[in-house]
């Protein structure tokens, strides 16, 4: 829908947006009484457990339940038969990730699970399963899947856009672009080929995944669990058990990270059934270790780029063709990858094909601008080499073939207001970008983009009688969104922050939201709370009109009070926001504002990074020396969240460029499903992480936001790259660079 | 299971040699309780050996220091006169883990956990430390390097566990280093170990010297080798590339997910060379 | 195999509990006691969310056995603040912004007291290597880093 406050992007006077209030669940947060997934309990409660595969690859020829059915203190065991065929078959592949079918398709693929009266019950139960296992032959690599004699997962499930004669693990190939790529090569004054490959990394949350679900006999369910989209729970479950939407009602844990990870469902329907089966409430947590084997990472890469460009630095054409595995089902983010690695670049000549293939690895989930950040390892590499290959600054090169406002991008659409120029110029200026580099140092810069999403979103905002306002939304509050809403709310409604109580609400409460994905959540929420705020306030003008005994058009709202609005409405002292709520009995009833839209017009995003590190030359360690962030916010609502989701992308995106990895050995089983070897950055490890908020507003929302949550993770990967190619005196093209990888190639380069 | 907390070495040998099944001994449990979190371990019995009180006790012994095997690595790390004695092995066992598992892991602990990238082992092999082992047949002494025998295996018997560690006196004019090489800064286990000790004469010269190295073989080694290149010499940039050869030509690696064959072995040599500087300094020599 | 019976102190308070000998004091504070503040991240000591203080001493409590407890003086986030009044670690944190999700804040704030109390006065880097041990993957700990050392100043210019 259009709005027609969308279109005003005057600059606009705040009292509340813009400040740093703070949060509302912080002392529960603080104190330990904040409860997450893992958090709950329910009388008469069992534990659940599942068993999981072994092999990379196998045909399940059997599973014998018996031994752990007998099992004293055992309630219930499922596997895949307790499961009928999915009500929408667009689930059919989720539900298969949860309760393998006929084949375990990845090491730690689930294959049975058991609910029983304690952790130590269950555990004794899943080594009583007997499961006849068929191994078969195994690929993890997206380049081997792609060879046309590759073991296949799903033959002939391969869509129409995939040309003949294609390994049959290849599921899709998408294509973007415009202009004429060889013409364009021919005008270059050099061409650079690239190929470059980035490793699965995983979203890291520190709180595993965790539910508790009550399911009657009649199909009435209530689940609690740590998710980022309980709607998305609550359909998707609904779907694999073949029961009605509003017969189950889904209420969100607060929610210990999520990055992605968690906008799909593991053990939500399996627990379920386990409660189904049982009779009982059942309770399922997963261990780290099966967090990292069968819960989404993202996709490994293997790109190959062709860029021309002139020795004065334009870009004459760009090509990519992208191969990402996405795990053992279809769908890796290539499509977004594919869509956005030449996004940041106003191009004649632009093509990109991606390719999404399945390997024997888990089904991968999104993870923070998904598809994006490999993508732009790989175009920003490139033009970091082109530039400093001709001599010339990366960051003029970058503003040279810069996107604006006008510009058609690779993908399609034409920009409009935009911020990259901005953070690209605000980085030039910045005593980053000169300060001084000693020995064995170097300085890397790289630029990134996010679409942004909008979508299915509902809010409801209360007005009680002592004139406070209660807001209900349907989206998890994953990094501090509830004073985010509460302060729009205030700044639309004239009243101080502290007045106004945001909550999550369940899924009996609200309509359908979409998952909180897409960096959609101040944006699309913030909108829908605005207008539900205005909604509100129209009501209450009608309060004060009927009051005042003049027409409601005679009464606006500014300040927090309705108001005459002008002298030709009387002379009427304003009436509060407190004063119209206590009368709202005796002048029809409740207050009440709510809004449901499927919002458009989120606004794309972009930033540049720019970063410094030391190389020792003779074990290949890297250290983070400096790092500064410049995005584009569009409006910060709460500028220390804001500032919190671009450090935080920024070191998720250090951590994959340094030492996070997927490793798997030639036997297809994961080496390193911990946080010992599974090496998220940690605190020694890092600097102060320096952030510059732009704020170029988005013509699509009221205030002009726009999401900030995913941009960060988008440039950190080359920027790195580039920083230490420059350290180290050679130019990596593969992540993670590894001590071991980067002295490989420091003294390959010497010798 | 069951959980046994004896309050004397007494106790504990009885107890420990009274069980039918799997007893493993508790220390820091800093390795046991993951061990048995994964399943790698499922044991009978658990003997807690931290209610012993001479086990928790650093005292002086016989020139030397006795380090109890319920000491934590926390503990180690406050005790100012040993932390001046033998810097290397107290930074190499404060290197274990997190704040959180210095507060329980023990270098005992580490040592009978035998995994060939444990960081306090080549420090104390170098230290010349030696191990207590309490059994049935009473007490016997060991040197360090002859505890571990592989990965995850150890030369002490059913019925035996280690009581303490003793660091020999630290010589006149003697320091003692252990680096390691990790991906990040902290949190993980080390790619490659090594520590050396060393004595100078008034001149400078070094009159004796033990280099060890931690996860290029089953078990952390004592390179003789490398001990000779430093040895006559005033530990100049010779003798350092000298050390840096031989420890490389000692290093006999796997590939693995945390590291490389070359890798290991280039390494070896340059965290060698680095340790010797640190611990020339510490005994006073010129740098 | 019978329970075994532990008589301890929890947040000062004197605490009775059963527990298997293989359960750790994690499992016990969360499924035993309610005391669902401190976190399990990864059961194996890699994360820090269930840092709890053992005689004053930081330790995971997923390392340590509930049969080990007894006779010990436990602390955990429940018992950081005092009634109503936040610990000035609490108060920054909420200040600073030093949480996104929350849900290593619990473990962090309890190594972060412990550090406060063995050194009133950390640097930067001493604090960075304090809580090496602590992992947060939301804010990049540039926060959190701010929030400890902006509360030791306020503690120790109180003090």
């Amino acid at each position: 829908m259009a709005l027609d406050s969308k279109t005003d992007t005057k600059p606009q006077q705040f009292k509340v947006v813009g400040t740093r209030p703070l949060r509302p669940d912080g002392i529960d947060k603080v104190t330990g009484r904040a409860r997450f997934g893992a958090d709950m309990s329910a009388p008469g409660m069992l534990v659940g457990l599942v068993l999981r595969s072994p092999h990379p690859h196998a045909r399940i020829r059997s599973i014998d339940t018996s031994a752990a059915e007998a099992l004293t203190g055992v309630h219930a065991v499922v596997t895949r038969a307790d499961f009928g065929p999915p009500s929408d078959p667009g689930v059919a592949d989720v539900l298969d990730n949860c309760m393998a079918g006929d084949n375990a398709l990845y090491d730690g693929h689930a294959v049975a699970a058991v609910a029983a009266i304690s952790g130590k019950v269950a555990r004794q139960a899943l080594k009583l399963i007997k499961v006849d296992y068929q191994p078969l032959p195994h690929v993890t690599d997206v380049d081997a899947a792609m060879a046309p004699d590759a073991p296949a997962l799903h033959e002939g499930r391969a869509d129409e856009t995939v040309p003949a004669g294609m390994s049959p693990n290849v599921m899709a190939r998408h294509e973007f672009g415009h202009g004429d790529i060889d013409a364009g090569l021919s005008q270059a004054d050099r061409v650079l080929e690239r190929t470059y490959r980035t490793e699965a990394t995983h979203q890291g949350y520190i709180e595993p995944h965790a539910c508790l679900a009550t399911m009657n006999a009649d199909g009435q369910a209530d689940l609690w669990c740590c998710t980022q989209g309980h709607y998305m729970v609550r359909n998707t479950c609904a779907a694999i058990l073949g029961i009605e939407q509003g017969q189950l009602r889904v209420t969100a844990s607060e929610i210990g990270g999520g990055f992605g990870g968690k906008t799909t469902v593991f053990l939500e329907p399996v627990a379920l059934k386990l409660s189904q089966k049982s009779g009982r409430p059942v309770k399922m947590v997963m261990s780290r270790s099966e967090v990292l084997r069968a819960t989404g990472p993202t996709a490994s890469s293997s790109i190959d780029v062709r860029i021309g460009m002139t020795r004065d630095g334009r870009i004459t054409a760009g090509f990519a063709e992208l191969r990402y595995q996405g795990g053992a089902y279809p769908g890796s983010p290539v499509d977004m990858g594919s869509m956005s690695a030449f996004a940041p670049y106003d191009l004649e000549n632009v093509r990109t094909v991606g390719f999404d293939v399945v390997t024997n690895r888990p089904k991968q989930a999104a993870y923070r601008a998904p598809g994006a950040p490999m993508a732009a390892f790989a175009v920003e590499s490139a033009i970091d080499e082109l530039a400093r290959g001709f001599g010339l600054d990366p960051l003029e090169v970058r503003l040279k073939n810069a996107a604006r406002e006008g510009t058609r991008a690779s993908y399609g659409p034409t920009y409009p207001a935009i911020g990259l120029e901005a953070t690209l110029r605000t980085a030039k200026d910045h005593p980053h970008w000169s300060a001084p580099l000693g020995p064995n140092q170097g300085r890397g810069v790289a630029c990134g983009f996010w679409f942004n999403f909008g979508g299915d979103t509902c809010v409801s905002l209360n007005i009680t009688p002592d004139g406070t306002v209660t807001l209900s939304e349907g989206n998890p509050d994953i990094g501090g969104s509830r004073a985010s809403m509460s302060m729009m709310a205030a700044e639309e409604l004239g009243i101080p922050y502290d007045r106004v109580r945001t909550v999550i609400a369940d899924t009996g409460s609200l309509g359908q939201n979409e998952v909180t994905d897409g960096s959609r959540v101040t944006f699309a929420v913030g909108l829908a709370t605005i207008e539900a705020a205005r909604a509100a306030k129209r009501e209450m003008c009608k309060r004060a009109a009927q009051v005042w005994g003049i027409d409601e058009d005679a009464v606006i709202w500014e300040d927090g009070a309705a108001r005459p609005a002008g002298p030709n409405a009387g002379q009427h002292p304003p009436m509060s926001l407190a004063e119209i709520a206590a009368i709202a009995s005796n002048t029809g009833g409740p207050i009440a504002g709510h809004f449901e839209v499927n919002a458009e017009g989120a606004g794309v995003s972009f930033a540049t990074h720019m970063v410094d590190t030391e190389v020792d030359p003779d074990t290949g360690a890297v250290k983070i020396l400096r790092y500064t962030v410049f995005q584009d916010a569009g409006k910060a609502v709460h500028p220390s969240y804001v500032e919190g989701q671009f450090q935080g992308g920024a070191v998720q995106g250090i951590g994959w460029a340094l030492n996070e990895a997927y490793i798997y050995g030639e036997d297809g089983i994961l080496q390193n499903p911990g946080f010992l070897d599974y090496r998220i950055p940690v605190a020694s490890d890092l600097p102060m992480i320096d952030t510059v908020i732009l704020e170029i507003p988005n013509p699509g929302h009221p205030y002009g936001v726009r999401g900030v949550g995913e941009t960060s993770i988008v440039p950190p990967l080359a920027a790195v790259a580039n920083s230490v190619s420059d350290a180290a005196g050679v130019r990596m093209t593969s992540l993670p660079m590894s001590p071991p990888k980067l002295l490989a190639a420091i003294r390959s380069g010497q010798s | 299971m069951q959980y046994l907390s004896p309050t004397t070495i007494d106790d504990a040998i009885r107890l420990l040699s009274s069980q039918s099944g799997d007893c493993k001994v508790l220390a820091g449990g800093t390795d046991l309780l993951v061990r048995m979190r994964s399943g790698f371990a499922e044991p009978d019995s658990i003997l807690d050996i931290k209610r012993i009180d001479e086990l928790r006790r650093i005292s002086r012994d016989a020139g030397g220091w006795r380090i109890g095997a319920a000491v934590s690595g926390a503990e180690m790390g406050e005790h100012a006169d040993l932390v001046a004695d033998w810097p290397g092995v107290v930074e190499a066992v404060n290197l274990i883990g997190s704040t959180q598992i210095q507060g329980r892991a023990t270098m005992a602990g580490n040592l009978c956990n035998a995994s060939p990238a444990a960081d306090s082992v080549p420090a104390m092999i170098a230290a010349g430390a030696v191990a207590r082992i309490a059994g049935q047949d009473g007490l016997r002494d060991i040197p360090v390097a002859d505890v571990p025998t592989g990965p995850g295996k150890t030369c002490l018997s059913p019925g035996e566990f280690v009581t303490s560690i003793w660091l020999p006196s630290r010589p006149e004019r003697s320091g003692d280093a252990y680096l390691r090489f990790i991906p990040r800064t902290e949190m993980d286990i080390a790619v490659v170990g090594c520590a050396v000790a060393l004595t100078l004469d008034a001149g400078g010269t070094c009159t004796a010297a033990r280099v060890s190295l931690g996860a290029v073989a089953p078990t952390a080694i004592l390179v003789d080798a490398a001990a000779d290149t430093l040895i006559g010499t005033t530990v100049d940039d010779t003798a350092l590339d000298a050390l840096a050869r031989a420890c490389s030509d000692a290093a006999r690696p796997i590939a693995d997910k945390r590291g490389t064959v070359e890798f290991r072995v280039h390494v070896a040599g340059v965290l060698a060379k680095r340790a010797a500087i640190i611990a020339k300094t510490r005994a006073g020599g010129a740098s | 195999m019978s329970k075994i019976h532990v008589t301890t102190t929890i947040n000062g308070d004197p605490v009775e509990y059963l527990c298997d000998a293989e359960e750790t004091l994690l499992d016990v504070l969360r499924d035993h006691l309610g005391l669902t503040g401190s976190k399990e991240g990864c059961g194996t000591g890699d994360c820090g969310a269930c840092s709890v203080t053992v005689d004053g001493r930081l330790v995971c409590s997923c390392l340590m056995l509930g049969a080990e407890a007894a006779g010990r003086e436990i602390g955990t986030i429940e018992g950081m603040a005092k009634g109503d009044q936040l610990h000035p670690l609490q108060q920054k944190f909420i200040e600073h912004a030093a949480l996104q999700c929350g849900i290593c804040t619990p473990g962090i704030l309890v190594a972060a007291k412990s550090l406060l109390d063995h050194n009133p006065d950390p640097s930067e880097e001493e604090t960075r290597y304090w809580l090496a041990g602590n992992l947060c993957r939301c804010t990049g700990y540039d926060k959190i880093i701010r929030a400890v050392l902006d509360a030791a100043k306020d503690m120790r210019e109180a003090s």
